[in-house]
This record gives C-alpha cells, sequence and structure tokens, in this order.
C-alpha cells in the first residue's frame, strides 16, 4: 500500500470503500473547486452516513416507487436481451445484426474483490467475439480524478458490435410526445460521457468506444421502451475539463492534519465510537467550496451550507456577482451604506460605488427619503 | 437577477426576514382563486395520488387513488377533478354569452403550489385529452375536456397571464429572501422567511420548515421517507385486502390512506391560502387590470372554441404556431417588464441604476415655447415646450433620443442636450427635453400637461407603444426549412393511441412489478 493509500484509508477509518458511480463522479465535476468533497470522494468515505452523524443528514433519499419502476423497466429490457433491447440498438445505430450474445460480468463466482472484476471486465470485453454483437451488463470500470483511480460500479450496458462499443444507459424517466425532462437527459448525457471515457481508459486501442451513446427509456406513460441516440462529445469535454481542475490528491492531502479521521468504526453495540462533535470538528478541519447546486448533488450540503452562512455565494453565484464578487454580506452592507471604517480597497472600489447607488436607489423607492 | 434585488437578498440575509422587491403586486389575485395541490406516484411521469383541491378555504376536497398505477383508476380521478375544475370553470360562463370578440366579465384563477404543480397540469391534461368517451378504452366525457382545460391553462403560465398561477412563483416575484432561488422553490421555506411565526425570526423558521415530517413537500412529488415508511404498506394492503376479497378490511385500508394523505396535503393548503392573503396585501399594480383583460379574452376565446366542438391541442406544435407563440410570449415579456416599470418605483429603479431611466426635479421650464423655424417655407408655428431636469441619475441617452415619462405615457420627450456634471453642480446632471405631444391642439399646452419648475419627474427609453407583432408565414406557406407545410391538423387513432394498449393491465402487472421492485429495492441505493 503507497502512501497515499494508507494516508486515505485511515480517513476512511477501517470502513469498506464507497464505489464510484457516474452520479458521484458527474457531481464531483459541477464543484471541482472543493476540497472537502474531493477528499473524501478520493477516500471513498461514506458521505451519507458521515453527513448524517455529523448531524446534518442529507435530504435526499429515492422514493422505493421511483426505485420500483426503475426495476421493473429494466428487468422487462434484460429478461429477453434479444427482443426489445436488441430491436432499438438495431434501430438507433442502424445495424442490421440479427442476434446478440450478453454476459453479465457481476458474475464473478464468489470474488467481490475489486481487481478481480475490473480484470474480467476487461478481458472479456476485449476477448474475439464469437458474435457481431454483445452486451455486457454491469462492467466494474475505474475512473482517474484526482491522480488517482477510483473504482465505479455503473448502472449501464456495453454494447459491443464488430470493433466498436457504445454506452447503452436504461433510465426510468419518461419520453413523452419525444421529449423529456431537460435536467434529467443532461445528467443521463454527463453519465455517460463518464462512462465513455471509463471505457476508454479500459480498452485503449483494441476498440473505439463511439462518443454517440444510446438512452433507453419509457414512452408516454408507459413501460415501452423508445431509444434514443445522444452525442456525448461536449460532455466528455466539459467533464475532462472540470476533473483537470481536481487538485491531486496528494496535494490536498498535504493540507490535511495528519490527525483528521472520518472514522465511522462501530462500538460494540453497533454504534459509531466517534462523538458527533469529534467528527463535525474534523470535517471543519477540510475546506468545503458551497454553493446552492449542492443541494441537489452532495450529501454534505446542509453542514456546508451552515458553514457558509452570511456568505453571498450561499444566495447563489448570480448574487455574489452582483454584489461585485464581495464574499461576505456584513461587508456587501458595510460598503451600501458606508458604514465600513476601513478605505475601500481599490479593487472593489467600482463594486462599492455600485451598492451605494442600489441602497439609495432601494431606499428612496420604498418612500424613505434620507 | 439585478442588482438591486441581489443587494435585497443580502438584506434579507442579514436581518433574518424577507424584504419587498416591489412596492405593488404586479400579479391578479381572484376573489374566488381555486387552488389545486396535486400529488403524484413518485418515478411516474403523471400517476395522479392524491389531490386537494377547492375554492373555499375551510373546504377543500380530497381526492385520493388507492391504486395509482392502474389507469381505469387514473382515469375515474380525472372524472372526480373534473366535477371540480370544469364545474368551477362553467360558472365563468354562466352569464349571457358576451358580443363576439367581447370577453366574459371575468375569468378562472386556478392556484398550484410550485412548478412542479403546473407541470403535473400540464401532463394530466396530456394524458386524458385524447381520450375516447366512447369504444374501447372509454372515459367520462368530462375527461377529455378536462385535459384540454389543463392543457390551455398550463400553456398559460407565464408571468404576464394570471390564469393559472404557482404561490412560490407569486411570493418570490415580490420579496426576496435570504436563501437562495433554489431554496425559494420550496414554499414552506419561502413562505418562512417572508412571514416567520411570532417571535423568530425567517432565518429560523425556515430551517424548522425544511423538515419533511414538519412540513411535508408541496408535491406533486411526495417524501420519500412517507413512500418508503407509509406509502408502501398502505398500498399493499389495499391490494391485499382486494385481491382477498376482505370487504371490511379494504375500507378500513382505503380510510387510513386517506387520512394519511390528507394529513399530508393539509399543511400545504393552509401555506397556499397563506401566500393569497400575503399577496392580497399589496395593492395592485396599475397596469394588472389591462392584463387580466388579455386573460378574459383569450379564456372567453378558448371557451367558445371549445363549444364550437375545437380539437384536442396538438402533441406538438406545428412549425408556424411555435413561432407565432413564441413571439407571443416575447412580446408579453417585454409589455410585462415596461408596464412594471411604469407602475412600480422600484422597478424603475432597476432602469435608474443601467441608464435606462433618470429621475429628477425640473429646475426651468418653457411651457409656451414655439418652433417657428418653418415660418418662412409658409409652416404653422409648433408647440414645442422645454423643460431643465436636473438628476443624480446616470444619463445614457444622447440628443435626439425620445423618452417617456410614466406620469405622462403618451408624451413624446426628444433629448436636446446632456450636460455632464460639474463641480458646482454636486454631481448632477442637466438634461434638456423639448416635449412634442399630447398637450392639446392649440398653441398653449392644456392644464397640467407641461412639467413644472420643482416637480419630480421620471423619464426613460422604455415605451407602451404598441409593438406590431412579427410578420409570420400561413401555415401553407410554411419554409421548407421548417419541414415545408403541414397537413391539415386532425387529431388521429395515433394521438389517441397509448404504448399501454394491448398491454396486459387487467391483472395489475405493471403495479406489481412496480410495488414489488419497491419492496425488493433497499433505500439506500442510489
Amino acid at each position: 500500500m503507497t502512501g497515499t493509500e494508507q494516508r486515505l484509508a485511515s480517513l476512511r477509518g477501517g470502513q469498506l470503500p464507497k464505489t464510484h458511480n457516474a452520479r458521484t463522479i458527474a457531481a464531483l465535476a459541477t464543484n471541482p473547486g472543493c476540497t472537502r468533497r474531493a477528499m473524501l470522494d478520493a477516500a471513498a468515505v461514506d458521505k451519507a452516513k458521515v453527513a448524517s452523524r455529523a448531524g446534518y443528514p442529507a435530504p435526499f433519499g429515492m422514493s422505493p416507487f421511483a426505485l420500483g419502476r426503475g426495476v421493473a423497466f429494466e428487468r422487462r429490457l434484460l429478461d429477453e436481451p434479444g427482443k426489445d433491447l436488441l430491436m432499438l440498438l438495431r434501430q438507433a445505430l442502424d445495424l442490421d445484426i440479427a442476434e446478440v450474445g450478453f454476459t453479465d460480468l457481476n458474475d464473478v463466482g464468489a470474488s467481490t474483490d475489486l481487481a478481480v472484476r475490473h480484470e474480467r471486465t476487461r478481458r472479456l470485453l476485449t476477448a474475439a467475439p464469437d458474435q457481431r454483437g454483445t452486451l455486457f451488463d454491469h462492467p466494474l470500470l475505474r475512473f482517474a480524478v484526482g491522480g488517482r483511480h477510483a473504482y465505479l460500479e455503473p448502472d449501464l450496458i456495453a454494447f459491443r458490435h464488430d470493433d466498436t462499443v457504445h454506452v447503452v444507459e436504461i433510465k426510468s424517466f419518461a419520453i413523452i410526445d419525444d421529449q423529456a425532462d431537460g435536467a434529467k437527459v443532461a445528467a443521463a448525457a454527463i453519465q455517460s460521457a463518464v462512462y465513455v471515457l471509463a471505457l476508454r481508459d479500459l480498452l485503449g486501442d483494441r476498440a473505439e468506444v463511439h462518443h454517440q451513446t444510446v438512452l433507453i427509456a419509457p414512452k408516454d406513460f408507459s413501460l415501452t421502451p423508445v431509444a434514443a441516440t445522444l452525442d456525448v462529445r461536449k460532455q466528455i469535454g466539459v467533464l475532462q475539463r472540470q476533473l483537470s481542475r481536481i487538485a491531486a490528491i496528494d496535494d490536498l492531502l498535504e493540507l490535511v492534519p495528519p490527525d483528521v479521521t472520518f472514522s465511522l468504526e462501530p462500538d460494540g453495540q453497533g454504534r459509531p465510537r466517534r462523538d458527533p462533535a469529534g467528527l463535525l470538528r474534523d470535517l471543519r478541519r477540510v475546506e468545503a467550496s458551497y454553493a446552492p447546486q449542492c443541494l441537489a448533488s452532495c450529501e454534505l450540503c446542509y453542514l456546508c451550507r451552515d458553514e457558509a452562512r452570511g456568505t453571498t455565494g450561499a444566495l447563489g453565484k448570480s448574487v455574489r456577482e452582483e454584489a461585485g464578487g464581495i464574499e461576505t454580506v456584513a461587508k456587501v452592507l458595510a460598503y451600501a451604506y458606508d458604514k465600513d471604517p476601513y478605505p475601500v480597497p481599490a479593487d472593489l472600489a467600482e463594486a462599492a460605488v455600485i451598492l451605494r447607488r442600489a441602497a439609495t436607489l432601494r431606499r428612496r423607492s420604498l418612500g424613505d427619503p434620507t | 437577477m439585478t442588482a438591486l434585488t441581489s443587494l435585497a437578498r443580502i438584506e434579507a440575509a442579514s436581518l433574518g426576514q424577507a424584504q419587498l422587491i416591489r412596492t405593488v403586486r404586479h400579479v391578479h389575485i381572484s376573489d374566488r382563486p381555486l387552488v389545486f395541490i396535486p400529488l403524484g406516484l413518485a418515478g411516474e411521469p403523471c400517476a395522479p395520488l392524491a389531490a386537494l383541491v377547492g375554492d373555499d378555504r375551510l373546504e377543500p376536497q380530497l381526492l385520493v387513488v388507492t391504486s395509482p398505477l392502474n389507469r381505469d383508476e387514473r382515469f375515474a380521478f380525472a372524472a372526480d377533478l373534473a366535477g371540480i375544475v370544469l364545474g368551477y370553470i362553467g360558472s365563468y360562463l354562466a352569464g349571457p354569452e358576451p358580443p363576439d370578440n367581447e370577453p366574459y366579465p371575468d375569468a378562472p384563477q386556478l392556484i398550484v403550489p410550485n412548478a412542479g404543480g403546473v407541470a403535473f397540469a400540464r401532463l394530466l391534461g396530456r394524458s386524458t385529452r385524447f381520450r375516447p368517451v366512447e369504444g374501447a378504452g372509454a372515459v367520462p366525457a368530462s375527461v377529455p375536456v378536462l385535459g384540454r382545460w389543463l392543457t390551455y391553462l398550463a400553456e398559460r403560465s407565464h408571468p404576464s397571464a394570471s390564469l393559472i398561477l404557482t404561490a412560490t412563483g407569486a411570493l418570490a416575484a415580490h420579496w426576496a429572501t435570504g436563501q437562495s432561488a433554489v431554496e425559494d422553490e420550496n414554499l414552506a421555506t419561502l413562505l418562512a422567511w417572508i412571514a416567520p411565526p411570532p417571535g423568530r425570526s425567517g432565518a429560523d423558521a425556515a430551517l424548522a420548515a425544511e423538515d419533511p415530517t414538519r412540513c411535508p413537500p408541496a408535491g406533486p412529488a411526495t417524501d420519500p421517507g412517507f413512500d418508503r415508511d407509509v406509502l408502501t404498506g398502505r398500498l399493499t394492503a389495499i391490494r391485499d385486502t382486494r385481491l382477498a376479497a376482505d370487504l371490511a378490511g379494504q375500507r378500513r385500508a382505503v380510510a387510513a390512506l386517506r387520512d394519511d394523505l390528507r394529513e399530508v396535503l393539509m399543511p400545504t393548503w393552509r401555506l397556499v391560502w397563506q401566500a393569497i392573503d400575503l399577496l392580497r396585501t399589496l395593492p395592485e399594480a396599475g397596469h394588472v387590470a389591462d392584463r387580466r383583460k388579455g386573460d378574459r379574452l383569450s379564456f372567453s376565446g378558448y371557451a367558445r372554441y371549445l363549444a364550437e366542438g375545437g380539437f384536442p391541442q396538438p402533441r406538438k406544435d406545428a412549425a408556424v404556431d411555435a413561432a407565432r407563440r413564441l413571439g407571443r410570449l416575447e412580446a408579453e415579456q417585454q409589455r410585462l417588464e415596461t408596464q412594471m416599470a411604469y407602475d412600480d418605483p422600484l422597478v424603475m429603479a432597476e432602469y435608474r441604476m443601467t441608464g435606462a431611466a433618470f429621475e429628477g426635479v425640473v429646475v426651468r421650464a418653457e411651457p409656451a415655447r414655439l418652433d417657428e423655424s418653418g415660418k418662412e417655407s409658409g409652416k404653422k408655428a409648433k408647440l414645442r415646450p422645454w423643460i431643465w431636469v436636473e438628476t443624480p441619475d446616470e444619463v445614457t441617452a444622447a440628443p435626439g433620443t425620445e423618452l417617456r415619462s410614466p406620469a405622462r405615457p403618451s408624451q413624446k420627450a426628444v433629448v436636446i442636450d446632456v450636460r455632464s456634471p460639474g463641480e458646482d453642480q454636486d454631481g448632477r446632471t442637466l438634461v434638456t427635453l423639448e416635449l412634442r405631444s399630447g398637450m392639446g391642439r392649440g398653441l398653449t399646452p392644456a392644464a397640467g400637461s407641461v412639467p413644472e419648475a420643482d416637480d419630480v419627474v421620471c423619464y426613460t427609453t422604455l415605451t407602451l407603444d404598441f409593438q406590431p407583432s412579427p410578420e409570420f408565414p400561413g401555415r401553407e406557406d410554411t419554409p421548407w426549412t421548417h419541414g415545408g407545410p403541414p397537413p391539415e391538423y386532425v387529431p388521429a387513432e395515433l394521438d389517441r393511441a397509448e404504448p399501454w394498449d394491448g398491454e396486459d393491465w387487467a391483472d395489475d402487472a405493471y403495479a406489481r412489478a412496480v410495488v414489488d421492485g419497491a419492496l425488493v429495492a433497499g433505500p439506500d441505493e442510489p
């Protein structure tokens, strides 16, 4: 085990690492400047459990009905992959394949070792195909984040035909009159981009992983599947750019005091040994970068929002920009009402003038003549 | 967001209390709105689970679907909802029919808690408006009519219209909170900032309101914890008692589900009415009645179209219709922004920030000034008063620009000269304006038509003048770039067919699959 691995394991405190999925990687890419998130994800800490123990349980969960619909829809397709699934892929990719093979990569006997499963995925995906088209379910991929490889257990099918691999995503949100919820399609596209990159990493030049991915979702108000292709070249570019901004984990680790840990190691009764206050203190020793968007994607959002109270960024990026980039609510108001005892720094002088003007106009328009 | 509303948000965060960003109410609030709070089953695009609906805050009507994945029950829910909604809409059409092109005296107003409520209405409209009323899969005749009205109303969801409103949208348009815009979509926290309980700050009340057991989500999605801990058990009990033909047990199970859903919906019901009360405390802006007339005309037109047996709205707009609709929305948005600025000094202040408007004091006026430059060529003298306005605002208008004043909207004022502030003028700009209309016919201005010295005046580049809408080709002239002329729209079998046709729904196969899937899947899975 390298020094970095050891350090990350001690942050995790003996707990099993939590595997990434495309959603967590996509979320990481939406806020690349957040050290706290990068660190916890690199150490594969279970953020939901940590947040909950620290007194800030994550505000999201998923309804069993939504999960049930997802399961029902996927089963319908995968129980007989040679039927609807093949037909949809043929239509979407304009192929003339008559039948497909199906390999479930989840099936590795008793082995749960991630490295073993990853190796098996690589071997089978690159083996000479005995059929023109083969579907691979549950591949185990790796993804480089911050200079380290994270295992990725995607909910995805890789479809290999001839020497080309397509990412196939099965989603249970509806496509109604050829339109789906824009936010959900955007999320699916960025997840597909993660898969494309991870598959390219796995296959190297042994097969082409196509930037055109296939989304399969239910049509209108039913469970009848329809397919649509997504060109994810733009998402791949965004993702690569954002991920390159995540500092190397080694550099981040240097900023964290050596005794920090997020261990939830249980005592005899199965309760975490660590008291919430200690855990919270250690979390706060790693810097976060909160924005309201975190509320939709990060399990630690309530903790970070609480810390960010009093900052303009917590009110939204546009508020902060309108306030000339000034970071705290107190400072903005001090400038706006000319109550700051210190001279305004030169780089904020223009912002201060605008704020004073806005404050005067607001006051007068509300009927205060002073 | 503008500098002024951002500053208001920052002030709200500092004071722990929402701040007004408008001095008057820019939206019409009906005397008798119909409040509609829909809940749907999570994961489904539009499977109604329950709704609380009514125009009397003391008597909400509760509709519940006991097996939300069964499509017969779905349409039975739609029929019950149609009974209430169509009755409400019909009450606005009850009087004598007005002459052609004249609106009915009033129009309905549907109020939903949030944007999700409008989306739900749109989807419920889509799933019901094509349903056949005879033959296979027939539904009660009111169901497709409800679908057309819900589609119509959802399409009219726009800040300049008030046939359908979201409580969150209407409140957030008038108050800035100390939380982010994303968090303002939560009706409970938004109201906590605006009207916290006595003795508490808005910030604290908003934190408390985030607890889903205390303030259940305003829908259409229910709290996942409620789904897991309560709803799954209730729906399974109803199914099991039904399969076992245990009538007494089934009645008990249904009653228990109704009680739970009422409990989940009632807090939102109270919040929506609280929002209505709060909005009513603001005086109505001057141009609201004008926009409301547009709503009445639109409503009356659609009612006539339906009465004449009009088709359901197509699944997709044809190219020309879509372009026309976009053009109309853009024009309405622009008119709304100008009207709001004319009605509300706080909105005008935003234009003063950017230089599109200025306010100041008239320091000198020549109300009787005549333009006699055309005299030699035999033209008559024209009344062209000049006024000099001193303003602390930044003035970006150049000489020759035509300006208007909200106090005299039809009077054209042309900038003659802008003198930038000198040291002696205390940072004020002096603007010379020539007035060119709105003063009566003679060579002396009508009383009050020209500002006098010491008057406070506001001038802006915004105008309420009628803007002709862009020309759109007729349907038959749709350019080839947009697919060429589409065939005449007649709802076809294709529109009516649902992909579920032919699937075996009779034995609840889908419902079983989803509920079983729900029981299998653990709560922690992503």
